[in-house]
């Protein structure tokens, strides 16, 4: 049997992107050396970690406001373990991961055993995770970092930066796991019904605590990129950055209402809010007229994709 | 007399698909005219078209009343709000200021609900009602709205026994009143005893309209089949097994209480009763949808603890749901993600899905239980009640559970459909499965079950032998006393 989807519901934003590079490379030759494109793709990845984390919570149907604050929190946490001679770099990773990992799950908890509304659980989140943040560096940057540990933010690897390639090893194993797995595919159906989902023995609140345990790990991820590419843990860090996340996601053709879309997507919303930043920046647009732009943007592509399914 | 609607030559596809293909239907005004044909057949299709809530591809509309109202299937009405402010909804009262005049139109609510005999309070809660209280308010509202044409789709799947009387008068009062009413059901009786004349539609087109007093129950089904239709359906006598299936004292307050029996391999156990009785309540309590609050559950001969479907699944019990839009389908996913959902452990390896034998999978139930959509990708949204129904069916099924629940399995489904599930429950039951069979359908309960359990009022009122009963003593059993 044939398939029955006439194309593949990115192709449109592919074609935007690839239109979009260029004209830009037209428009300023300099879009289009090696130098900018790594610099591309290095501005990006801490967005993509971010919104490949809210992917899964937004395919349940649900929301994370917490991303930001938990960037800042986790950041502190890891930059705490990362002093030199302290517990060396793999082991502040690994606390700024599980940090975040922890409070996603106490969001999947309220939301699923409390039968909270995401948004409120998240928002509560938010602003807790932030005051923690505060709280754990005196509200002062933490800094004074192993060279180990700032290495993560700022080597490379066959000349493209590390964050880019976690950022890559992030997608292709969400991809993976979201299109692949048994695991994956229980998502999209908590997404699509819940209800249907929990009939068919879908263990619901199991999938959910698990979406938000990943995504509170991204950011935890987030976190330990970003501290470590800052060489401080910044309490006042990823204000906002939730937005842009959740942003890229939208743009990428996920719906808010969960059950359809994907990683692949995600990437490629990604990839256009940093492509249009970077040319914008190329163009010597002022950052206020960025920010509009962005925001038609961000509209105009959910409105495409509305148009295109009625 | 006079056309008050006119559909001539209407088309419309979905999907490629032809839904209706130079379809027609002419209603006069002040007629009750019954529109018949299997699900599929582009019914609903094109009373959406006359309601314009869809666009013909091409064909011409004529209308000449004041308006058209439709009354769904599944109601939308603002369930926070009050009757009167539902009634009023888009045509409230209000002074210059915009501010509303409730005495106003709680008054204009009373006196539309009471020139129907509807009996229910203005102020009441939209949500507080029944679901038959709330139909009744919707026809109101219309009534309201000046509509000359009402278009009810199925609005006695949902009603029992006595509301769907309330629903008959109500239709008359319209009648009277000069309001025309197009009629959708699969009900028999309600077609002869309401209709004045009855158009069959099949496959898109139109078929057939006439006087109702021309048509007679076997000539209108074979018309919507096509092909002659044997009422009778044979079920063999069952060669049952041990126990499949034990409960005692299964009881949840406000529901149900007390419900004990056992149900055998082979055997099919027909649950009857009015709706609200509490079979759908018992039947969710063994799947563990809503798990009881008392007793026990016992599978083969073992105590089983039931709290969700996944238990109930992992003991070999599966259940097709009678809400089929709320649990039983996704509707954005494909037939092959819906069919193989509850089972998708069997074609994974580590957790990764084998996209070769799930799709194998998914077509050997598209073909066994003859499943229509364009291909196995097509949205389950986007297929007619019957083939979601089969979807569901098929889910459950390569579950391969011992133990089936069936809340009305053939509920909103054509007739051509139905023979097809009626056979393949008989066919399951064959193998040694054992079903537990819950309809409102007295035909279909008493030609399939082995023995039935009345309920009344959450209780078991009487078991009987479908050999040896009538509907009029199942029904004696189950009306409150």
């Amino acid at each position: 049997m044939k398939r029955t989807r006439p194309w593949p519901p990115q192709l449109g934003l592919a074609i935007a992107l690839a239109a979009l590079m260029a004209g830009l490379a037209l428009a300023r030759p300099g879009f289009f050396t090696l130098g900018n494109l790594i610099n591309l793709v290095r501005q990006i990845s801490i967005n993509g970690i971010l919104a490949a984390g809210v992917t899964y919570v937004l395919l349940t149907g649900g929301v994370d406001l917490s991303l930001g604050s938990l960037v800042a929190l986790t950041g502190v946490i890891a930059a705490g373990f990362a002093h030199p001679g302290g517990y060396g770099a793999a082991m502040a990773v690994a606390a700024g991961i599980a940090a975040g990992a922890v409070c996603g799950a106490i969001n999947g908890l309220l939301v699923t055993r409390g039968r909270m509304a995401p948004f409120v659980v998240t928002l509560g989140m938010m602003t807790a995770a932030r005051g923690l943040a505060l709280l754990a560096s005196g509200g002062r940057p933490v800094s004074n970092l192993s060279a180990a540990f700032t290495r993560i933010g700022s080597g490379d690897f066959a000349g493209i930066p590390l964050p880019s390639w976690i950022l890559l090893a992030v997608a292709l194993a969400s991809h993976v796991f979201l299109r692949h797995m048994r695991m994956g595919r229980h998502v999209y159906a908590v997404g699509g019904n819940e209800a249907a989902a929990r009939a068919s023995g879908v263990h619901v609140n199991r999938v959910k605590m698990a979406c938000y345990t990943v995504c509170g790990a991204m950011a935890g991820l987030a976190g330990v990129v970003l501290a470590s590419r800052i060489t401080t843990g910044q309490p006042n860090a990823g204000i906002g950055y939730e937005l842009d996340a959740i942003a890229a996601v939208v743009i990428g053709g996920t719906s808010l209402n969960g059950g359809a879309g994907g990683i692949g997507g995600t990437i490629l919303g990604a990839l256009l809010i940093g492509v249009i930043n970077n040319g914008l920046d190329l163009l010597n647009v002022s950052s206020y007229y960025q920010q509009v732009i962005k925001g038609v943007i961000i509209v105009g592509a959910v409105w495409l994709d509305r148009s295109k399914k009625s | 007399m006079p056309a008050l609607l006119e559909l001539e030559n209407i088309s419309k596809s979905f999907w490629g698909i032809r839904a209706l293909d130079g379809a027609g239907l002419t209603v006069a005004a002040g007629e009750v005219h019954a529109l018949t044909g299997e699900n599929g057949a582009g019914k609903s299709t094109l009373m959406k078209i006359a309601a314009g809530l869809e666009r013909a591809d091409s064909g011409a509309i004529r209308f000449t009343g004041g308006a058209i109202a439709m009354i769904h299937q599944e109601l939308l009405p603002f369930p926070e709000m009050t009757v009167a402010e539902n009634i009023c909804m888009g045509a409230e009262s209000a002074n210059a200021f915009g501010w509303l005049d409730k005495s106003a139109m709680r008054r204009r609510a009373a006196e539309l609900l009471a020139r129907l005999g509807v009996d229910v309070a203005p102020g009441a809660r939209m949500g507080s009602l029944s679901f038959a209280g709330q139909q009744s308010v919707e026809i109101a509202k219309a009534v309201g709205q000046q509509a000359s044409l009402l278009i009810m789709d199925e609005p006695t799947s949902a009603l029992s026994a006595r509301e769907s009387e309330r629903l008959f008068r109500i239709i008359a009062e319209l009648k009277q009143r000069g309001v025309a009413v197009i009629y959708i059901s699969h009900r028999m009786e309600e077609i002869f005893r309401l209709a004045d004349t009855i158009t069959v539609m099949r496959d898109g087109r139109h078929v057939a309209t006439r006087p109702a007093r021309e048509f007679d129950e076997a000539g209108l089904i074979s018309l919507m089949v096509g092909r002659d239709f044997d009422a009778a359906l044979a079920r063999r006598p069952a060669k049952t097994g041990a126990i499949a299936l034990e409960v005692r004292n299964l009881a949840r307050p406000g529901a149900f209480g007390g419900i004990s029996f056992a149900l055998r391999e082979g055997e099919i156990l027909g649950l009857a009763g009015l709706i609200g009785a509490g079979r759908t309540e018992i039947a969710s309590a063994i799947f563990g949808l809503e798990p009881a609050a008392a007793g026990e559950i016992l599978v083969r001969g073992r105590p089983a603890r039931i709290t969700s479907p996944a238990d109930a699944l992992a003991h070999g019990i599966a259940m097709v749901t009678e809400d089929r839009r709320r649990y039983g389908f996704i509707g954005g996913m494909g037939v092959r993600e819906n069919v193989t959902l509850g089972s998708l452990r069997r074609y994974c390896a580590g957790g990764f899905v084998r996209r070769g034998a799930e799709a194998a999978a998914a077509d050997a139930q598209m073909r066994a239980l003859s499943i229509r959509a364009a291909s196995r990708e097509q949205p389950v949204k986007y297929l007619s009640g019957g083939n979601q129904q089969k979807v569901v069916l098929a889910r459950a099924l390569l579950a391969d559970p011992a133990i089936l629940i069936l809340d009305e399995p053939t509920r909103g489904i054509d007739v051509g459909a139905k023979t097809e599930i009626y056979g393949l429950i008989s066919r399951l039951a064959a193998e040694g499965k054992a079903i537990l069979l819950v309809s409102s359908e007295m035909n279909e309960i008493l030609s399939l079950s082995d023995r039935i359990l009345v309920i009344r009022e959450g209780a078991i009122a009487a078991e009987v032998a479908p050999q040896r009963t009538t509907p009029e003593e199942i029904l004696s059993y189950a009306m409150p006393q």
